[in-house]
């Protein structure tokens, strides 16, 4: 195994899980929080001529999927490379 | 030049680029033909995945769908894009490192089950078999409505070509050959919504037009007067869904978990070098997917106003059919539009009450918009283009699932373990073959159920496959039994619960008979809580996976050491 030891190798797997937890977090909070269940609450806001939470249903919620995918693909290059684990 | 002469040179153009490019990326070896040897870069790929995720539902159907549906219709923008988050991040890398050549290889290794193999192997060739016949389907009104020719002929058409580059190329040539195709169907989709989004409010961009002033010196925004329309002609506010909050949450996550699911596009991330890469084509190919979902909504809101406006006319009164635009005579001979003269007047009048004398079929909003917008022609002929590339694309991945599942996961793995590489390719080809005139044989001749039968698929996907993936890489410990108890548990009630509503008593399929208020399109989401939690109960009473099955979950979990997907 390419870890330097078993203790690097338990914290890169909680490091990952906790990575994932925070991003789906965020990606239930546009989708279902702000597109679907609040979607109500945030229409009463408007946003450059959209009601907010329409908005967040039809065009937000995509724009902030996009930006996830991203920043994990970040996240986790810079974490395999912490660990010496990255396959250059 | 006429729109048809227009339309022939450019779908004609399109299509001999798609054979030069299979001609020059041939498979020499089954590596080539299932995951085009490992060796495709990521931006690449991710135009790929794109346009073998975005079907003809996607570029024919879904604008149109929300264009009827309002808000509602978010759940088809929201679903099939936040379920590639899930796929990117649980699934994708995970799969990659697994390195092998599809979902039913690694259900079956994991579990260490023939029987969870062959579940999952018939699981996908029905999943696929349903998605293809309706992209062959489409490929049939595109033609028959733009180079009328009729149904039959457009669809041996599309099958020859599909054919050709699926069978002669593999994966190969169908990721280049999709790369291609990506390119003209966004191109294609992009350039009426531009325009139209400068004519209905000078915005250049369709996603800033959307909230935007309208161009007529009103002052008043589209959404606002989309909203007023709707309430005035007897619909629901454009903005504000009719569905319940609970009907949309459930459905929305069955499409996530169901798209994330997807046989043919979890064998995308199989194409790439490295974990790295698997990421990074995971980030690539939403953006380029995003492009067109964004567009969508947009695209939507311009098509239901101009559709509005245009049959009503200015005064709301509606308009003499004597002197109907040609685009609504076109589509009438396609039966997609149904004029009643039921006044007398000798008017059209399109409303969601008793007034209305228009039947405007859904599926025909993207393909009529540049008509209806009075764009120029050779807009016109780029859109039928595009229609088709997108049917064409995901057929082609869709067929190669099927052709993978019988030559690698069917008699390779299960009844003759001793093939020759090259007498498996052979079978693959064959395989892809075959598949393609079954497909046909449905886009001529489609069973009157396609729509339910796409639910059904989704609500499969969802609970059976979805789950038995993520334990499989987030639990070490979970078993066959567990596994296969959860999946067939799942598909078991999904499926019921579908069977009773669709076909079995479709008059009760309505709201109030609903259990908690889920519709028969949302239950996959229930059938995936159903399996998990069998899984679990069964998991707890039975011996945990054995150690070498531990160290192989163990070892999915870490990029180092990736190499190309191989057979073993």
């Amino acid at each position: 195994m390419a870890f330097r030891n078993e203790e690097d190798k338990k914290a890169y797997w909680s490091e990952n899980l906790a990575l994932l937890a925070k991003l789906l977090v965020v990606w239930f909070i546009v989708s279902f929080g702000a597109g679907i269940i609040f979607v109500d609450i945030l229409n009463e806001i408007q946003f450059f001529g959209f009601k907010l939470g329409f908005w967040f249903a039809q065009q937000g919620s995509i724009y902030v999927f996009v930006a996830l995918i991203f920043v994990y693909m970040a996240k986790m290059n810079a974490m395999d490379k912490r660990y010496g684990v990255d396959e250059e | 030049m006429d729109v048809q002469t227009l339309t022939f040179i450019i779908v004609g153009a399109s299509f001999a680029l798609y054979i030069a490019i299979a001609i020059w990326a041939r498979a020499g070896s089954t590596n080539d033909f299932y995951v085009a040897g490992g060796g495709v870069p990521p931006v690449m790929n991710g135009m790929a995945t794109a346009a073998d995720w975005m079907s003809a539902a996607s570029f024919i159907s879904m604008a149109g769908l929300i264009s009827f549906m309002g808000y509602d219709g978010a759940v088809y923008l929201m679903g099939w894009t936040g379920g590639y988050v899930l796929l990117a991040l649980c699934l994708a890398p995970y799969l990659r490192k697994f390195g092998k050549f599809t979902v039913p290889d690694f259900i079956g290794d994991r579990y260490y089950s023939q029987t969870a193999r062959t579940v999952a192997v018939f699981c996908a060739i029905f999943v696929c078999f349903t998605y293809v016949a309706g992209q062959m389907r489409g490929v049939g009104v595109v033609f028959s409505r733009f180079l009328e020719v009729d149904i039959v002929t457009g669809v041996v058409i599309g099958m020859v070509i599909v054919f050709f580059y699926t069978v002669l190329g593999g994966m190969k040539g169908i990721t280049y050959t999709q790369v291609a195709q990506y390119c003209v169907m966004i191109f294609a989709y992009i350039v009426p919504a531009v325009f139209i989004s400068m004519m209905v409010t000078g915005h250049i961009l369709p996603q800033t037009g959307f909230g935007a002033t309208l161009a007529d010196g009103s002052g008043m925004h589209l959404l606002q007067k989309l909203d007023n329309l709707s309430v005035e002609l007897g619909f629901n506010e454009y903005t504000s869904g009719t569905k319940s909050t609970i009907d949309v949450f459930f459905i929305t996550f069955a499409l996530m978990v169901g798209t994330a699911g997807l046989p043919h596009v979890i064998v995308r991330f199989f194409t790439v070098p490295k974990v790295h890469d698997a990421r990074k084509s995971a980030g690539y190919a939403l953006a380029f997917i995003a492009i067109l979902y964004t567009t969508a909504p947009s695209l939507a809101a311009f098509a239901r106003v101009n559709m509005i406006e245009t049959i009503n006319g200015p005064e709301m009164t509606g308009t003499s059919y004597e002197e109907a635009p040609s685009w609504i005579k076109n589509w009438e001979q396609t039966g997609l539009i149904v004029y009643e003269d039921k006044n007398g007047d000798g008017k059209m009048f399109y409303s969601g009450d008793e007034r209305n004398e228009m039947k405007v079929d859904r599926d025909i909003m993207v393909l009529a918009n540049p008509e209806i917008a009075n764009l120029p022609a050779w807009v016109i002929a780029l859109v039928a283009a595009g229609g088709v590339a997108a049917a064409l694309s995901t057929s082609a991945g869709l067929l190669l699932v099927i052709s993978t599942s019988v030559s690698h996961d069917l008699l390779k793995r299960n009844f003759m373990p001793n093939i020759t590489d090259k007498a498996e390719l052979m079978y693959a080809r064959l395989a892809a073959g075959v598949a393609i005139v079954i497909a046909g044989y449905f886009g001529i001749n489609p069973p009157g159920f396609v729509a339910q039968v796409v639910a059904f698929a989704f609500g499969l996907a969802a609970s059976s496959f979805f789950p038995a993936i993520i334990m499989g890489i987030f639990s070490k410990r979970m078993n066959d039994k567990g596994a296969i108890a959860g999946m067939i548990s799942g598909i078991a009630f999904t499926a019921a619960y579908i069977i009773y509503f669709k076909f079995v008593n479709p008059a009760a399929n309505t709201p109030d008979n609903w259990w908690f208020g889920i519709s028969p399109e949302g239950i996959g989401t229930l059938g995936m809580m159903v399996n998990f939690i069998v899984a679990f109960l069964v998991f707890k009473a039975t011996d945990e996976a054995p150690e070498e099955i531990q160290e192989l979950v163990e070892s999915i979990r870490y990029p180092k050491g990736a190499g190309e997907a191989s057979a073993h």
